[in-house]
């Protein structure tokens, strides 16, 4: 290693350390503070536990909602052409620059008390739902759109000149060869949506028991001055977070390795 | 057939999902008019949480682009042991809940903390503060700058650094002359993205700054804060201020990103 690899590479690592690995080190040993029984009484206490499960449920519906609608959804922007599907191609990324808290809001403007399509789902469920699948929407659409447009389209000339039907080349075919991009997408919209606070904030009402997604639990217990309680349910989250991550690498690995 | 029916169920989804909502918001907002959506936006308290965002969001990119330069030509231009992993760790920020962000650094830099204490005693307050919002953004908006250049990096390979340090170039040099012109739409990109991503944090900004009015509050809590106290045309006017900003933004990235491509070739 050369003086001015090992020089850069430690301000990089101190400077990451300050900054993102100890503080997150210290939530996981806070969170072990008062021992594992006091780790497992925080996470299993009824509020905690409903907002841990309702964030895992909705956050698994909804990554499969994004698997379907962002295939489809990238398989239009690849292969049909129509008027306003530049437009459409654009705005796909406005989830990822539009701020959370501005999302929530615009959801609750459509589809809160004062909905002019008379939908009011404010303070339930499917609105925390809703709110999710707004800031996961990109993920599936841009992880599948670059191997939809890569693939070969001789392909499905031959099965079609072999015989093949519109269905049958879809599933021998095409999502075979999409399969591995478009799980690794649904990885992604699953880590986003466990850890999504901000837009679920003014949809939600934050109600324990029903809407109050885990962030939400964690952001109530820290204004409660129980730093030990958040940092439990933190480190559930940080856990899930990173088993969806060795998921998708291992996803990743096994795209190329077909590929 | 089958074609017209996903498009429909495509383009139906986008509208209801995302193109209704926002249009929806920045209707109500201009709806009586430019005058309240001006007064709003000039009110002492939008006017100091404007100042406290941009001052935020500013040294964050800084930072941000900073390190990413740095971290970037670390792992596409260096050899060592571990470099997958920093490579993880890097990438670690966008994994993690934004309110664990938030008491992740309450734990380190907090009052009551060792550190904390000890930075207290020096006259820095990190928490409820305004370094302790810049750290904050500097954690989620960290690998922006760095994944855009990276594959820029790559592609270009080294040769030409190679032999500008042959005819005696120094690092600085070959940096300012070789690599930054190579990569300039690529930070471009990344630079943009970061500014967005670090004007627009909500959740671990709103737990380190203790969400104090006319202090510590950015144009995110100020859009929340408004909106609790019934105040919709506040709300709405620094809401549609963002949204401004993100289609700002998205149209940026999008002039930035064809170049960044035709670069690489």
């Amino acid at each position: 290693m050369a003086g001015g690899t090992a020089a850069g590479l430690g301000v990089v690592v101190m400077y990451l350390s300050l900054i993102v690995l100890i503080p997150l080190a210290a939530v996981v040993w806070r969170s072990m503070d008062d021992g594992p029984g006091y780790f497992w009484r925080s996470i299993t206490a009824p509020d905690a536990w409903a907002a841990l499960s309702l964030t895992i449920g909705a956050s698994a519906l909804v990554a499969l909602l994004n698997l379907v609608m962002g295939t489809i959804i990238a398989w239009v922007l690849v292969r049909d052409r129509f008027p306003g599907r530049a437009v459409l191609e654009t705005i796909i990324d406005l989830p990822f620059a539009l701020p959370t808290i501005v999302a929530g809001l615009v959801l609750l403007a459509l589809y809160g008390p004062q909905s002019p399509l008379g939908v009011n789902l404010a303070y339930s469920r499917v609105g925390v739902v809703l709110a999710l699948m707004f800031v996961t929407l990109p993920f599936v659409v841009r992880t599948v759109q670059p191997v939809l447009l890569e693939l070969d389209k001789e392909m499905e000339q031959a099965a079609a000149s072999l015989g093949a039907g519109p269905f049958q080349t879809f599933r021998r075919i095409i999502l075979p060869n999409l399969l591995p991009a478009m799980l690794s997408g649904t990885a992604l919209a699953f880590t986003r949506a466990i850890a999504e606070f901000g837009s679920t904030v003014l949809i939600s009402g934050n109600l324990p028991f029903k809407t109050q997604v885990a962030a939400v639990n964690i952001f109530s217990q820290i204004e409660g001055d129980n730093t030990t309680g958040a940092a439990a349910i933190s480190t559930v989250l940080l856990v899930v977070a990173l088993v969806a991550l060795v998921t998708l690498d291992l996803l990743q690995r096994w795209g190329k390795r077909r590929g | 057939m089958a074609k017209h029916v996903l498009r429909l169920i495509a383009v139906a989804y986008v509208m209801f999902l995302l193109v209704l909502p926002v249009g929806l918001i920045i209707w109500q907002t201009f709806g009586d008019g430019l005058g309240p959506f001006f007064e709003s936006l000039t009110s002492p308290s939008a006017l100091h949480a404007f100042k406290v965002t941009l001052t935020v969001a500013g040294l964050a990119v800084v930072a941000n682009t900073i390190f990413g330069v740095g971290v970037a030509i670390l792992l596409v231009r260096h050899e060592f042991p571990g470099k997958r992993l920093l490579g993880a760790f890097v990438d670690l920020p966008m994994a993690v809940s934004p309110v664990v962000v938030g008491l992740a650094l309450i734990l380190v830099y907090g009052r009551f903390s060792p550190v904390g204490g000890l930075l207290e005693s020096w006259g820095i307050q990190v928490i409820f503060s305004t370094p302790g919002m810049v750290i904050a953004t500097v954690f989620v908006a960290m690998p922006l700058v760095a994944r855009s250049i990276i594959p820029v990096l790559e592609e270009l390979g080294d040769e030409q650094e190679q032999a500008a340090h042959t005819l005696g170039a120094s690092r600085l040099q070959t940096f300012l002359r070789i690599t930054l012109p190579g990569i300039r739409w690529a930070l471009g990109y990344g630079l943009v993205l970061c500014l967005a991503r670090s004007l627009g944090e909500y959740g671990a900004v709103a737990v380190v700054s203790g969400r104090l009015v006319d202090q510590t509050q950015t144009l995110t809590l100020l859009v929340e804060e408004r909106f609790q106290n019934y105040d919709q045309q506040g709300a709405f006017a620094a809401a549609t201020t963002l949204a401004l900003i993100a289609v700002v933004t998205l149209l940026l990235t999008k002039l930035l990103r064809p170049k960044d491509r035709s670069d690489g070739n």
